[in-house]
């Protein structure tokens, strides 16, 4: 890429980002809440409740803007890389990270994908439930953040509970509801010494759902 | 009427900064840190300075400045009141029908004062449809629930805050073209019966008017309250079409709307499990926290002076 390109692809990506901020904040007030974990620039993998394509807008909205410029939303290829437009809209503007479901060659293993960002020394933001989640419970963990943390242990892994976006923008709309919305930053998560996968997984969950300030409402 | 407006103006400007200052004496003397109280007294006051700045502003505007304003109020009421309350993912158009339709056609009835949609668009016509679109789209899961939520939530944020910029579609014989007094008359008694409530609640406070809904509000701070709003009421008599006899009983009717409106307010709020429906104004809470009487006492206001001065 010649510098010219590459300095107007970066006013592409700040001024989407922060336009969208802007966006989030105006149509859903959004607060960041942090309970048990500070604003910091270090390194970390936030993992959130996964109910709208707002979601990630709406978390990154709440971190600083230096933050969120090494920030990267991991999303699903098969989505996003769909067609160029999309494609497009993922990785050049929204500067997300395309990983593949069904992936074939070794170099599309979405673990070493999502591990060479954060070799750069970026951060993550990865929604373990692998998908939109249109019921009412949270849906078991996949093993990606298991695996992210067992190979980066240095990486701090923060869960972030998403409020309300179910109610904003459901999948399957378009328009979103102007709602106010909160996200609750928790403490961070590890895998203990000998801990197994699934335990992990399970505990990683639960921290998640402890988050969620109003239990009786919606996920 | 400017001449009004500029009494109106120098008096609030003179209360606040005597708010200001004693709140400024106060924490110098109180011992560090200060107390909770003291903090959220200060941060009310300034909030105050921001509120009364906002319609001071509104107010040069005229009509436009008015519904303008009331409508972005019902905005912020609206998107607070449903936020709190449950509604499934079978609601979004409804949810966006109220927030993109019926907002700006209630307003657009205020603005072009037409009464008799005005005062039935929302308790008979959305009443009606909003249900029957709930119904529709066939999700019966705690539908009672969901549509009563749903009416509440246009009729105190939409239907109810719209009754104050409706009083300038009023035609008061002798009054023409001073009808943005009758809003300004409406806001500073049924806000300042607040503060005033609020005032000997704190300073003489001690029987509770209504421990299981609202542990805050206490007889001496409802009638002291009161007596001296109705006193408000009938000092401002000379920027209204009453007596100041009149005026004392329009103030009293609408601070104990006001009052009733509180207490509504702080009963829904404690059935949903918060303390204040957001966080918009610092000190304050959310929106509703601020207006919850104003939407009270303004329809029945409204009313008040549609039946008795009105042709």
């Amino acid at each position: 890429m010649s510098r010219l390109a590459l300095r107007t692809f970066t006013l592409l990506q700040t001024a989407t980002s922060v336009g969208l901020s802007a966006l989030a904040w105006a149509v859903t007030g959004v607060r960041p809440i942090w309970s048990g974990s500070q604003p910091s620039d270090r390194q970390r993998i936030y993992f959130a409740n996964h109910t709208s394509h707002g979601d990630f807008i709406l978390l990154s909205a709440c971190l600083s803007e230096k933050e969120r410029a090494i920030t990267h939303a991991v999303a699903a290829a098969e989505y996003w890389g769909k067609s160029r437009l999309r494609r497009f809209i993922a990785e050049d503007m929204l500067s997300s990270v395309l990983i593949s479901r069904q992936w074939t060659s070794p170099e599309e293993n979405p673990i070493s994908v999502m591990l060479s960002v954060l070799d750069q020394g970026h951060s993550l933001i990865i929604f373990p439930e692998g998908t939109r989640n249109m019921s009412d419970e949270l849906l078991p963990f996949r093993s990606g953040l298991y695996n992210l943390s067992m190979a980066r242990p240095d990486v701090e892994l923060i869960p972030c509970w998403i409020e309300n976006m179910s109610r904003v923008l459901p999948k399957g709309q378009f328009l979103p509801v102007p709602l106010l919305c909160r996200v609750v930053f928790g403490a961070p998560v590890a895998v203990a010494p000998g801990e197994e996968r699934r335990a992990f997984l399970e505990r990683a969950r639960a921290a998640l759902l402890a988050l969620n300030p109003r239990p009786d409402r919606d996920n | 009427m400017r001449h009004e407006i500029s009494i109106l103006i120098i008096g609030l400007f003179v209360v606040l900064s005597t708010a200001s200052v004693t709140a400024g004496i106060l924490s110098m003397r109180a011992p560090k840190p200060l107390s909770a109280t003291l903090v959220n007294l200060t941060q009310r006051i300034n909030a105050w300075w921001v509120m009364v700045a906002l319609m001071t502003v509104a107010f040069f505007f005229g009509r436009y400045g008015m519904t303008i304003l009331f409508a972005l109020i019902s905005f912020a009421a609206l998107r607070e009141f449903v936020t709190l309350t449950h509604s499934r993912r079978s609601d979004h158009w409804v949810l966006l029908g109220m927030f993109g339709i019926v907002i700006p056609f209630q307003y657009w009835l205020v603005w072009t004062a037409w009464y008799g949609l005005f005062v039935i668009f929302i308790p008979v016509y959305c009443f009606l449809l909003m249900p029957a679109i709930t119904a529709l789209h066939g999700d019966t899961e705690r539908f009672l629930e969901r549509v009563s939520a749903q009416q509440w939530a246009i009729m105190i944020s939409v239907y109810c805050v719209s009754h104050v910029p409706a009083l300038l579609t009023l035609n008061v014989p002798g009054f023409e073209g001073r009808n943005l007094l009758l809003v300004a008359f409406l806001i500073i008694v049924v806000q300042g019966s607040d503060v005033l409530q609020y005032i000997f609640g704190k300073l003489f406070g001690k029987h509770r008017f209504s421990p299981n809904v609202s542990p805050s509000k206490t007889w001496e701070g409802l009638i002291g309250g009161l007596v001296a709003s109705s006193l408000l009421g009938a000092l401002l008599s000379f920027i209204t079409p009453f007596s100041p006899l009149q005026a004392s009983v329009v103030a009293f009717v609408a601070c104990t709307m006001g009052f009733l409106g509180g207490l509504v307010a702080s009963a829904i709020k404690r059935d949903q499990g918060v303390k204040d429906w957001g966080h918009l104004i610092e000190g304050h809470g959310g929106m509703l926290d601020r207006t919850d009487s104003l939407v009270f006492a303004a329809p029945i206001f409204f009313h008040i002076v549609r039946y008795f001065w009105t042709v």
